[in-house]
């Protein structure tokens, strides 16, 4: 038998044998069901308003007066009260909103006001209202008839229409996306730094128990840290495979216990469902992969070059940097600018696209080149670390009581065997 | 067995080893002296192949030392260590996969051995459940396990209590009645006289001496020996055809003289005594490993 199976054998059966294995199988699935519910919860909630809402329209211009439609939740009011007198009632009911147009509303700003900050839906049905109302003015003001322009563009209004329908769906799944966008994001950190930081230990334990010596007397450094890696991967692969199936298994029980209409966790099941897991699921394992192999090597050297876990602080610094800033960044920006520059250049950079890639991929739209190249430096990214990670540790698993310093791994990178 | 040809191995900072030959005879124990620090386990690394010489050559059963001979060695480093949580029967049969054995091989090998030092009630244990000593003697036993042609072992003895160590010794000697080619470095030089065919000591990264330690004994010979004799002390004046070295009164009127030969020989020693007293004993003094080696490293110094 193949010495690197055997290890790959060793390192996989006495972890996934712990208890705390077995613990985290369960628990997860249950945060995660949990979370997704919430997501779905927050998502239907936020498509459609809850109490109806008024809207008094003080209008200096003129211009709009009687031409402001209700929409659903939505009421417009026309009203003569001077602005002052308004704001009192503002106060007293949280539904209601003003809205005030100036004289030369083409300048000056229309405002919004209301006790609370005015909800989304609210502001985007009355700017498309007023957009509407001042283009249809300003071509009567023109002299451009507009019963003629319409006539013309019958067939481009009824696309329009369309195009409102197919943005609805989108707009209504953003908040589901983005759920899954960030939790995609802390998963794929998460679970790097923790495989990752189980790599180090093994190959710390196996230092400070000084068995290491013995093994690579029987088997090549490189063998050694190879079946690591790929053990403790397995082992993650495992966990994962686990908790999609319990997640798929309980959110089934879950979606038919629940399936009268308007319960929160069926809403959440339809609003899920129209998200691609498979697609996601797929890109996920890629990335948690080659990702993991590339962090796990440099954890791995990290592991080789001390003596005990306490020394390890300075070097996981520089490594974790990439993976906690990416982390940062995606839980507070990436996730609402998907195909910003710079989540495009973060996704690119292996050492920051697991995360930041993660966070696009639910999104959508990431174009296939970007993908394929993304993944090319992956595995380029990957090979590298791990060719520089195996120099370190060939040499650093036989050092014992020497304080090991950026210099110092540098020198034993360009030992000869 | 084992031909080790003008090893150098250089570190940052130091040599380790400079230039060093030597020849290990197949069935027979080889000693490797020396002091701390003298570059002994950076050679056996060399052997093992953990690391790799900056030139030089090993050469195993006549053929260029390569991966393929790792299964035919087997090391029981000076630090010792195992898998601490691992369950002991469990990570011996590991570490002789590691060495090729197959599963079931390893587990009937493994049985014998766990008899033979009565370790039967080990297997289920693990290893932080034991004391040092029984560790050390799980580590040996994976060290033997699958049968190696060469059995190499940094400090066999240090951590063990004596009825152990003596256990130890006596496998060891059983090993090598069975064949295998036994290397061990140390600085317990009565175990060297005990044990060793031969022995290289190293000193300061160089060889300074090696051959069959019969031979090296001898060779350190130098016309002295040891005369007790009973009857009134005797005063050697300059006349007696030996100087005189050390003159110790011991019980019962008897005393011991230590003496050097000048150009004589034994028999004109006793000639020169007989009329003048009874003589117990005359013998030879060969020097110890012990002192041979305490010579020649502070000849270097």
């Amino acid at each position: 038998m193949n010495k690197v199976l055997l290890i790959i054998q060793r390192e996989y059966v006495t972890r996934v044998r712990k208890k705390a294995f077995i613990v985290m199988i369960f628990a997860v699935p249950a945060l995660i069901l949990g979370m997704s519910a919430l997501i779905g919860f927050i998502a239907k909630n936020n498509q459609e308003l809850s109490n109806d809402l008024t809207v008094k329209v003080i209008d200096d211009s003129k211009a709009f007066e009687g031409k402001f439609r209700n929409a659903k939740h939505i009421k417009f009011e026309a009203s003569k009260q001077s602005l002052n007198d308004a704001k009192g009632g503002l106060q007293e009911n949280e539904d209601l909103s003003i809205l005030v147009i100036p004289t030369d509303y083409a300048k000056n700003q229309v405002q919004i006001l209301s006790k609370k900050k005015p909800t989304y839906q609210l502001t985007e049905e009355v700017e498309k209202q007023l957009n509407a109302i001042a283009s249809a003015k300003s071509l009567v003001d023109h002299h451009i008839d507009t019963a003629f322009l319409n006539a013309l563009n019958k067939n481009r209004i009824s696309v329009n229409a369309m195009e409102v329908t197919a943005t609805g769906t989108k707009e209504a799944n953003l908040g589901a996306t983005m759920g899954v966008g960030i939790a995609c994001a802390i998963l794929i950190y998460l679970s790097l730094f923790i495989y990752g930081a189980q790599v180090m230990r093994g190959v710390i334990e196996e230092k400070t128990s000084r068995i290491i010596e013995v093994i690579i007397s029987s088997v090549k450094p490189f063998q050694l840290m190879l079946g690591k890696i790929i053990g403790v991967g397995l082992v993650g692969l495992t966990q994962f495979g686990a908790w999609i199936l319990l997640s798929v298994i309980s959110s089934k029980i879950a979606g038919h216990a629940f399936s009268g209409p308007g319960s929160p966790i069926a809403g959440a099941v339809a609003v899920l469902s129209t998200i691609p897991f498979g697609y996601i699921l797929g890109c996920f394992i890629f990335y948690f992969l080659t990702g993991y192999l590339l962090y796990s090597a440099l954890f791995a050297a990290v592991g080789s070059a001390v003596d005990s876990e306490t020394e390890t602080q300075q070097f996981m610094f520089p490594i974790t940097l990439p993976l906690l800033f990416t982390y940062i960044l995606s839980v507070s920006v990436l996730f609402q600018a998907p195909d910003s520059p710079l989540a495009v250049w973060l996704s690119m950079i292996p050492f920051t696209a697991p995360v930041a890639m993660m966070v696009r991929i639910p999104f959508g739209g990431v174009p296939d080149w970007q993908l394929a190249l993304s993944m090319s430096l992956m595995v380029v990214g990957f090979l590298f670390t791990t060719y520089v990670a195996a120099r370190i540790y060939r040499v650093g698993v036989l050092m014992y009581g020497k304080k090991a310093s950026f210099k110092e791994l540098a020198k034993w990178f360009f030992y000869k065997e | 067995m084992l031909s080790i040809r003008n090893i150098v191995k250089q570190y940052a900072g130091h040599r380790a080893l400079n230039d060093v030959s030597l020849e290990v005879e197949s069935g027979k124990i080889f000693g490797l002296l020396g002091p701390n620090g003298a570059g002994k386990t950076s050679l056996i690394r060399i052997i093992n192949q953990i690391t790799a010489p900056d030139s030089g050559e090993v050469y195993f059963n006549g053929q260029k030392l390569d991966q393929s001979h790792i299964n035919r060695i087997g090391y029981l480093p000076e630090e010792r260590g195992l898998y601490k949580k691992m369950e002991i029967g469990e990570q011996m049969i590991y570490l002789a996969r590691l060495k090729g054995l197959s599963r079931a091989d390893a587990t009937a090998k493994l049985k014998f051995w766990f008899e033979k030092l009565g370790m039967e009630t080990w297997w289920k244990k693990k290893i932080e459940e034991l004391s040092k000593g029984m560790q050390q003697k799980a580590q040996f036993v994976a060290t033997v396990l699958h049968e190696p042609d060469l059995i190499i072992l940094d400090e066999p003895f240090s951590g063990f209590d004596p009825v152990n160590a003596e256990l130890i010794k006596d496998e060891i000697l059983e090993l090598n009645k069975k064949g295998a080619t036994i290397l061990f470095s140390t600085h317990r030089m009565e175990s060297v006289e005990e044990l060793c065919d031969s022995i290289a000591l190293i000193h300061k990264s160089h060889k300074i001496l090696d051959g069959r330690v019969k031979a090296i004994r001898n060779s350190y010979k130098n016309d002295t020996y040891l005369v007790e004799y009973t009857g009134e002390h005797l005063d050697f004046s300059g006349a007696q055809p030996f100087d005189l070295i050390s003159d110790v009164a011991g019980e019962d009127n008897s005393h011991t003289i230590k003496i050097k030969l000048n150009n004589t020989t034994a028999n004109d020693v006793l000639q020169y005594l007989l009329p003048k007293t009874r003589i117990n004993m005359l013998q030879e003094v060969i020097p110890s490993m012990n002192e041979i080696f305490i010579e020649k490293v502070n000849l270097i110094k």
